[in-house]
């Protein structure tokens, strides 16, 4: 398929390879970002075409996995309400909050929708005023734009029937946290290729200057992915920290103006919890003052709502790196995606999840 | 902690863990595990007996000199017509082809309908056409029938379930037991048409081609395999869950590892562009018109030509092999060369789609 085949042709990912074999003289750990990246590397077995000298350590970029255990919380309360049509990307209904999941608040009565784009949800609100619509807006940078037009039409419209249940986080300030923490193994980052096709990757010099880390904007198919890894460990090899581009089909320095400045405009930056890191301070979107009235934490009042977290569950070790799923006792045995104890089991980008479906069993794969 | 497995004896309890799901959930009717799992704590204990036990598409039963295979599906398809078919074709092929799969003649069928109140009586009429043509393609003859009424907003508009019978003409016994080390797995076609073609009627996206349901009666080329005589060890059609599904099924009866080879599964471009959108694997869709079979590695030429002497088999391909390895494991060899897992889903992919 035209842009796909292009990026998956096996020749020159062997040539890649190659390459970074040839150019790699010393042990280096990267970690990818994104999920979508985590997930790729492990379905096409990339990993498997990197000299063992290389380790590539997976990181907080999937929205499901990092959601808090008490905003899956407020969104099972919210939706069980009869009067809410609550909708939300697919992903997030098999998270299980602290005693059930959004499937089974659908199973029990509630009226939980999987919708493709929050303008759906937008279309629903208009289509059923006497119903209250919620759009559980997760996400990075990537799918901010996307929410925030939403909340932006639906109030040009004078829907007052729509809300959002946010739960937007932000990449740099996590990238910042893992390079501070002082178990950090990082060494090079594969920045997300999605987040800076909105963001650009203006925000990510100040960071690669102050840590001495390389960071190299990475797509997300095979060949992008080797690629990256090319970039990234010749920088190391050099002794070079700067930003590259790989992804520079779809990604801008300056990134993308217009969906910067509706973001503004509807979301402000607050501090966030991150599930299994905890706080960071100015991590997260919430929603910016004119646009107030669209918060369905305000509107349901749940805002107040804690959960604690599985205490067996490592999901924040894995997310900062610091562990991989098969390190994890409970990974495989009691932690399955049938009864995953974290979302990192749960998410088809979590890391756990991509280890348990690709390579449970030393037979195939794995190093 | 796993609980002790208790399905043996009759005590009251309902084995299925109450603290996974207390209620069921769209994803138990997906077909993968958790459907499995509904089937292995629920359905299996409850009514165990060596054809059920077989794990087939259907139960092979002997009356007299007669060797019967008998069948039955329901189908809860949205939107009712779909590009390439509708519920009728659906209802009719997907018995006829698990009675195929069954190394049967497909004979005669009974349909039940359970009808929405306010259901369009044209509607119905369309429905009940498609399965006069259906039927006669198939060569079966729809001999008894069922009709309910439901209150409206308790049903969807029309569910409709059918039965099967038909006659074991071959002497083969194809079974998912039968399948052992040193057989070769041929595909009959391309992948991933019918799930693909409803989702977009769903979602309402169009490309550039209309990708329609590869819906059909597996008639031709079925008997093109067992009328040559081929050891055919066993046939499965790819429906709900798709390949991945399937061979898993297939590897865990059968006690065998499958190997196969991305690069050799054809994908219609639309399909594989539909998917990438939905953020979906064409293995895992479902189809109404593919099946594979597996037979001896020194037959598998031999078998690809007659597939492919039939329109419905003419993209048959060898897709890879059975091997002793790893009881129940199922293997992809990617298109840039590394050798994965190919599990089974928790949840499903699609809603309902069949």
């Amino acid at each position: 398929m035209k842009y796909l085949d292009e990026y998956r042709d096996p020749i020159l990912a062997r040539q890649l390879a190659d390459e970074i074999h040839r150019v790699t003289t010393r042990a280096w750990t990267l970690m990818e970002i994104c999920g979508g990246q985590t997930h790729a590397i492990i379905k096409f077995g990339i990993d498997e075409l990197l000299p063992p000298a290389l380790t590539l350590i997976h990181g907080p970029g999937c929205p499901v996995c990092v959601t808090p255990l008490e905003l899956i919380d407020k969104a099972i309360e919210i939706a069980g309400r009869p009067e809410v049509i609550f909708c939300s990307f697919g992903d997030m209904l098999r998270v299980p909050g602290s005693s059930r999941d959004l499937l089974s608040v659908k199973a029990a009565g509630g009226d939980v929708r999987i919708v493709y784009s929050p303008l759906d949800a937008v279309r629903l609100a208009r289509a059923h005023p006497g119903r209250e619509v919620v759009f559980f807006a997760v996400g990075f940078e990537t799918t901010a734009p996307a929410n925030a037009m939403a909340v932006f039409q639906a109030n040009r419209e004078g829907l007052k029937n729509f809300s959002l249940l946010v739960s937007h986080v932000l990449v740099p300030p996590a990238m910042e946290a893992i390079l501070s923490s002082p178990v950090n193994r990082v060494q090079g980052f594969l920045a997300a290729g999605h987040v800076c096709t909105v963001m650009g990757y203006h925000e990510y010099g100040p960071i690669a200057a102050r840590y001495r880390v390389p960071m190299v904007v990475t797509g997300f198919e095979p060949l992008d992915i080797l690629q990256g890894v090319l970039m990234c460990v010749r920088q190391l090899e050099a002794g070079r920290a700067e930003v590259e581009n790989q992804y520079c089909r779809t990604v801008r320095f300056e990134g993308n103006r217009p969906a910067q400045e509706l973001m503004k405009a509807v979301f402000r930056v607050i501090p966030r919890k991150w599930r299994g890191v905890g706080e960071i301070a100015a991590s997260g979107l919430g929603l910016s003052a004119a646009y107030a009235e669209y918060d369905a934490e305000q509107r349901f009042g749940v805002a107040a709502y804690t959960a604690a977290e599985p205490a067996e569950c490592i999901s924040g070790l894995i997310l900062q790196g610091v562990k991989k799923p098969s390190e994890c006792p409970a990974f495989g045995v009691r932690c399955t995606p049938e009864r995953p104890f974290g979302a990192t089991m749960v998410s088809s980008e979590g890391a756990c999840a991509a280890y348990y479906r690709y390579r449970r069993t030393p037979l195939v794969g794995g190093r | 902690m796993a609980e002790p497995a208790t399905t043996s004896s009759f005590t009251g309890t309902c084995p299925v863990p109450f603290r996974d799901y207390p209620h069921v959930l769209m994803a138990h009717g997906g077909g993968g595990r958790l459907t499995q799992q509904l089937l292995r704590d629920i359905f299996l204990p409850a009514f165990a007996n060596p054809q059920l036990d077989e794990a087939h598409d259907g139960a092979v039963l002997e009356v007299g000199a007669e060797r019967l295979a008998f069948t039955t599906d329901s189908y809860v398809v949205r939107p009712l017509f779909f590009p390439g078919g509708d519920i009728g074709t659906l209802a009719v092929n997907g018995t006829v082809n698990d009675l195929l799969m069954c190394g049967a003649r497909p004979r005669w069928l009974s349909a039940g309908f359970i009808i929405e109140e306010g259901l369009a009586m044209e509607t119905l009429w369309r429905v009940a056409q498609s399965m006069r043509q259906s039927a006669a393609a198939a060569g079966v003859t729809l001999v008894t029938g069922d009709t309910k009424v439901v209150d409206k907003g308790k049903g969807d508009g029309l569910f409709v379930t059918t039965a099967g019978v038909g006659v074991l003409e071959w002497p083969l016994h194809l079974a998912p037991r039968a399948v052992q080390p040193g057989d070769a797995v041929l595909l009959s076609g391309d992948l991933g048409r019918h799930g693909m073609a409803i989702l977009s009627v769903r979602e309402g996206l169009t490309f550039e081609g209309p990708i329609e349901s590869d819906c059909a009666p597996l008639v031709g080329p079925v008997r093109a395999l067992l009328d040559a005589g081929l050891q055919v060890h066993c046939l499965r059609d790819l429906t709900r869950g798709g390949l991945a599904s399937a061979l898993n099924e297939i590897a865990v009866t059968a006690q065998v590892q499958i190997d196969i080879d991305e690069s050799a599964i054809p994908v219609q471009e639309a399909v594989r562009g539909a998917c990438e959108m939905f953020g979906l694997d064409p293995l895992y869709v479902a189809n109404e018109g593919r099946f594979v079979a597996f037979v001896p590695a020194t037959e598998s030429g031999r078998a690809l030509a007659l597939l492919r002497g039939d329109p419905l088999g003419a993209g048959a391909q060898r897709i890879g092999q059975v091997v002793a390895g790893s009881a129940g494991l199922v293997t992809l060899r990617g298109r840039i060369g590394a050798q994965r897992i190919l599990d089974l889903l928790s949840g499903e992919q699609l809603p309902r789609i069949c």
